[in-house]
């Protein structure tokens, strides 16, 4: 009698997506605010030491910035068509959809890790190579990028990880509407929080 | 009766499976009861040590580093795993579903989880408690914390870090099952004042609490890695940290009192017979307390060196703080006006808090004042103003609410005449303990030293007796209330003619908390009960 996907302490399905929806929403609003403690650390760094700030941004690599940018973006659209694709009942565009959409998260992955790399190699890794570390305030800089992409490198590594698992969930028939387009809301979570990362980081440089 | 009497949840299973794999909030606020039980013991054993090293001027008992690790012990403990989750984890987890007319919480799974996550961070506070502890107060103050301190501050850091996922996700579930879970006719309006207060609390908890995690991970990152965020010696910002730290600090203290304030609600009126004077007020306050509540913080650091334009600021913010609580105490007082009082444990429990919230709430509104808080900051005038909201207040309060619904949740009154002792001794010896802290503070002794001139030793005394009076308050319920479980009286479904959805079905309540499911037609509090109520 019951539908399968109904489940304790529901009555009805509408009011149970509606629900897992809202606290999907509010799950988010608790990730702006741990995100907003790195922002606030940024602005408090930015007060204290504007010149060094925005010397000490000028040593990223903007254009690989600038490329993971567009390839996030990219994936938060595919991942929007995927939720598109779930409510016209079309499992195997949702799969491959999301496939690509964590495609695109290793890619941000790799491309993060190349410039990872390419910092530790210019001597710019606080505590492991700090060669070309030239002021206390160019170091808190580079620690502050660190923590921050770091973190952020940890919720795409969880998003990837559902993504896949959703896709393979799709491939089999079984994905939910109401858990595919959660999963997208916080992929574009991942999305947005790298909107603000990257010209607080990045684009902080003279014109 | 026309219903056979249900199966109660208590009886729903007896193995251990039944208990550790339950998704059944009423259980769950079992789990989460005898959680918060262990550690307010824990807490109150370093409490101990440190009243009885106050005994003398001279440092007969503890080391300097074992009395600091003692008060750091006992803040973290008290407030991350006593304080913040006492009342909305076990009141809260057990009653927000009753009260609105649902089955459970929205999402049980996640509130299992949560349990858990409490568990973990509890046992990792029980590894630093272990092996040594630390001695950073509970403040976590940089740069002692993330360069100079001994012990295991990281273990620590994480403790309350996994407690704080374990709040955050309790906020969610009681938001989100406020908003979606109302029976059919609960409307807002027609909300316990207990779910309003336990909804503002609910916002901090979701909005709050990753402030902290985000700053203990930097602290974290510094003390292991070298991080120098809050680092001076990199031209990091040790005041950054504070200011991080109290914005989820200050709104936590609203975490630990609005419950209380909700309880505190729901005795006064179930023992004056009366509908609360002023719905709206009280329930708009609660939220203005969490809304006002986020821009106070930084009337801890008055004396830290931040600018006197941003000082006036927040002093004034936290005047405007006391508005709506002191509404609230003024609506429960026009409550009981004229309303037909019954001076059972519940009703002595909820006077005595709103005594000490009055004391505790006049003596922040001292410490608002950039002047007076010059003179008395870091001493124990401001130990014993917080402890007046915190221990007076919520813990009075989470006495009140054991003793109010102690026979919904186990199906037996307890003896009436010893909660009443109880409920006059716990005053007593608050006051006792806490009051000679006010003139202690005035007079200059800081806090934090197990050193005193030989002039503050009476009132010392003074305080660790009140807390030998106290501690006997504390263990007399755990006495009777545990005799009540097996010797006690069969509660009826209504003890106390009280109205609220969890007095209409039986205590202790089935498992899916209504036989039928409830609809509601009258506001809150509509006394007296109708006659199927009770």
């Amino acid at each position: 009698m019951r539908d399968p996907e109904l489940h304790e302490p529901f009555h009805d399905l509408a009011r149970q997506r509606e629900t897992d929806r809202f606290g999907m929403w509010l799950f988010l609003a608790s990730e702006i605010m741990l995100f907003g403690g790195i922002f606030a650390a940024s602005i408090g760094l930015r007060v204290v030491h504007p010149r060094a700030y925005v010397a000490a941004s000028q040593a990223l690599h903007l254009w690989l910035g600038t490329a993971n940018t567009a390839v996030l973006l990219t994936s938060s659209l595919l991942v929007a068509l995927a939720v598109e694709a779930a409510k016209s009942g079309r499992p195997k565009r949702v799969a491959w959809l999301f496939i690509g959409a964590a495609l695109l998260g290793l890619a941000f992955a790799a491309i993060k890790g190349t410039e990872y790399w390419l910092e530790y190699r210019e001597g710019l890794m606080p505590g492991l190579s700090d060669a070309a570390i030239e002021s206390g305030a160019q170091r808190l800089f580079m620690d502050l990028y660190f923590v921050s992409t770091g973190l952020h490198a940890v919720h795409l590594t969880i998003g990837v990880v559902l993504l896949l698992t959703l896709a393979a969930r799709a491939l089999a028939d079984k994905l939910e509407g109401m858990t595919a387009s959660n999963v997208a809301l916080y992929w574009h979570l991942v999305d947005i929080v790298w909107i603000f990362l990257f010209p607080t980081l990045y684009l902080a440089r003279p014109a | 009766m026309r219903d056979p009497q249900p199966l109660s949840y208590l009886d729903a299973g007896h193995t251990l499976k039944s208990w550790f794999l339950t998704t059944d909030h009423k259980r769950i606020a079992i789990l989460y009861l005898f959680g918060i039980t262990f550690f307010f013991a824990v807490g109150a054993v370093a409490a101990a040590l440190i009243r009885l090293d106050l005994l003398t001027p001279a440092p007969d008992l503890l080391t300097n580093e074992g009395y600091n690790r003692a008060f750091s012990l006992h803040g973290i403990v008290m407030v991350w795993f006593f304080l913040i989750p006492s009342i909305p984890n076990t009141f809260g987890n057990f009653l927000i579903p009753l009260m609105i007319g649902a089955r459970d919480l929205a999402f049980p799974r996640l509130n299992l989880a949560s349990w858990y996550i409490y568990m973990v961070a509890g046992l990792i506070t029980l590894f630093v408690v272990i092996s040594g502890g630390v001695d950073t107060g509970w403040t976590f103050y940089t740069p002692l914390s993330s360069v100079y301190a001994n012990g295991h501050v990281v273990a620590a850091l994480t403790a309350v870090l996994v407690s704080g996922f374990s709040s955050i996700l309790t906020g969610i579930n009681f938001i989100a099952t406020i908003h979606k879970l109302r029976a059919p006719g609960m409307t807002w309006g027609r909300l316990p004042l207990f779910i309003w207060s336990h909804y503002a609390t609910s916002l901090i908890l979701v909005l709050a609490t990753p402030v902290l995690a985000i700053t203990l991970l930097l602290v974290a990152a510094e003390r292991v890695l070298g991080l120098g965020i809050f680092d001076p010696r990199l031209g990091g910002d040790p005041i950054l940290f504070q200011n991080l730290f109290w914005f989820y600090s200050h709104p936590a203290v609203y975490i630990m009192i609005l419950p209380a304030i909700g309880v505190v609600s729901e005795l006064v009126t179930a023992s004056a017979h009366k509908r609360i004077f002023g719905y709206w007020f009280v329930a708009y306050c609660s939220l203005a307390i969490a809304g006002i509540g986020f821009l106070v913080w930084g009337h801890h650091m008055f004396v830290a060196g931040q600018s006197i334009y941003a000082s006036a600021m927040f002093s004034f913010l936290s005047v405007a703080v006391a508005v709506p609580s002191a509404i609230k105490v003024y609506n429960w007082t026009a409550t009981l006006y004229k309303g037909s009082i019954s001076w059972d444990a519940p009703m002595l429990f909820a006077c005595g808090f709103i005594g000490l919230f009055v004391a505790g709430g006049l003596t922040g509104l001292m410490l608002a004042m950039l002047a007076i808080d010059v003179h008395v900051t870091d001493t124990y005038f401001v130990v014993a103003h917080f402890h007046y909201i915190m221990v007076g207040g919520a813990v009075t309060a989470f006495f009140g609410a054991l003793h109010f619904w102690w026979p919904k949740i186990t199906g037996r009154l307890y003896p009436e005449a010893w909660g009443r002792v109880a409920a006059v001794l716990i005053f007593v010896g608050f006051n006792f303990t806490f009051f000679p802290q006010f003139m202690l503070g005035y007079e200059g002794m800081p806090r934090r030293y197990h050193v005193y001139p030989p002039e503050f030793q009476v009132l010392n005394v003074m305080s660790s007796l009140g807390a030998s009076v106290l501690a006997v308050g504390y263990l007399l319920p755990l006495g009777y209330l545990i005799w009540s479980l097996f010797s006690g009286a069969r509660a009826p479904a209504n003890p106390w003619g009280a109205t609220g959805l969890e007095w209409t079905t039986s205590s202790p309540p089935p498992p899916h908390n209504f036989v039928t499911q409830p609809i509601v037609t009258r506001p809150a509090y509509d006394y007296p009960p109708l006659s199927n109520e009770g």
